[in-house]
């Protein structure tokens, strides 16, 4: 059974790792959760930027959910934006995508162009 | 929507939208009533009368960026299809409560999904907010979860922390499988 007591543990451990990188911020990643993102999948979407990001220890990144920014044919969207405030919008996400944009864009800063809203719309385009 | 807990979370926002400071999800389940019924509480604006009576209808939202809204109608289509019903009380300036019944037996009825996973992304995503989580089954037993009564024990250690979120989903977890085990078909003891 989990327990209060274990929690206590984890809490110790956490404050000790914390101390040492205060007043830091980091990257912030938003998963679109309104009604259509719900539906599109964007609760595994969200769930495998929580793992990767816990998977390589990167603690200042945070993971949130935003409303419908009115694209809904696009769903799952995630928004990353970076320390300097920069936005970068994916669209039609999946955990597998997350999982590359973990590595590339959070952890290397190179952004996952074929997957963004940009390129979407520019093949939307493209098919008429 | 999949499951029942991706229509909590759906109906959790609109709570986050109201401004709600704190929210209370209960889950009860009744053997001999055959009844599940999940009830979401919060401290929110509230709504109008007028606004109530408009509720269900897809065709109205508060959002100014669209014209429709889903949410509600959606989870009242689930309810509905499972011989249950959704019932909404709210008071402006107090809070809303809304409320969802299913016929436990029933062969449409949703299965309950990952409960854990909708608390626990409610929780990163509003550290702030205080979110009460009660788990009853009528056979015994119950399950209580608050993130207050976390918060105030980590001190300065953020809730949102990976570590803690663990916790917490594992934690809510085994309350799920503790009192809803061999209930609800779907989860095993």
């Amino acid at each position: 059974m989990k327990s209060i007591i274990e929690l206590e543990e984890i809490r110790k451990k956490t404050f000790e790792r914390i101390g040492m990188r205060k007043n830091k911020t980091g990257t912030r990643v938003l998963v679109g959760m309104a009604t259509c993102g719900i539906a599109a999948g964007a609760r595994p979407v969200m769930d495998a930027f929580v793992k990767e990001l816990k998977k390589r220890s990167i603690s200042d990144a945070t993971v949130a959910m935003m409303g419908c920014i009115g694209a809904c044919r696009l769903e799952p969207i995630v928004e990353i934006i970076d320390p300097h405030g920069s936005r970068v919008t994916y669209v039609k996400m999946t955990p597998e995508k997350a999982a590359r944009v973990v590595a590339e864009h959070i952890v290397n800063g190179r952004v996952c162009l074929d997957y963004t809203m940009g390129e979407a719309e520019r093949a939307e385009k493209a098919e008429g | 929507m999949r499951d029942l807990s991706l229509h909590l979370m759906d109906i959790l926002q609109n709570s986050i939208a109201a401004k709600a400071s704190k929210i209370s999800v209960f889950i009860y389940t009744d053997t001999v009533q055959d009844e599940l019924r999940i009830v979401v509480e919060d401290n929110g604006m509230g709504m109008e009368p007028e606004q109530l009576d408009l509720v269900a209808d897809p065709f109205a939202t508060s959002r100014s960026s669209r014209e429709v809204g889903l949410g509600i109608p959606l989870f009242k289509a689930s309810a509905e299809r499972a011989s249950g019903c959704l019932t909404i009380e709210s008071m402006k300036g107090k809070g809303t409560i809304v409320t969802a019944t299913f016929k436990i037996s029933h062969i449409d009825r949703l299965p309950l999904g990952n409960v854990a996973e909708t608390m626990v992304h409610v929780i990163l995503s509003n550290p702030q907010l205080e979110v009460e989580l009660t788990l009853h089954d009528s056979r015994d037993g119950s399950f209580h979860f608050s993130s207050a009564y976390i918060n105030e024990m980590l001190g300065e250690v953020s809730i949102s922390d990976y570590e803690i979120i663990t916790w917490i989903r594992d934690y809510i977890d085994e309350g799920i499988k503790s009192n809803f085990g061999g209930v609800l078909n779907e989860i095993d003891y």
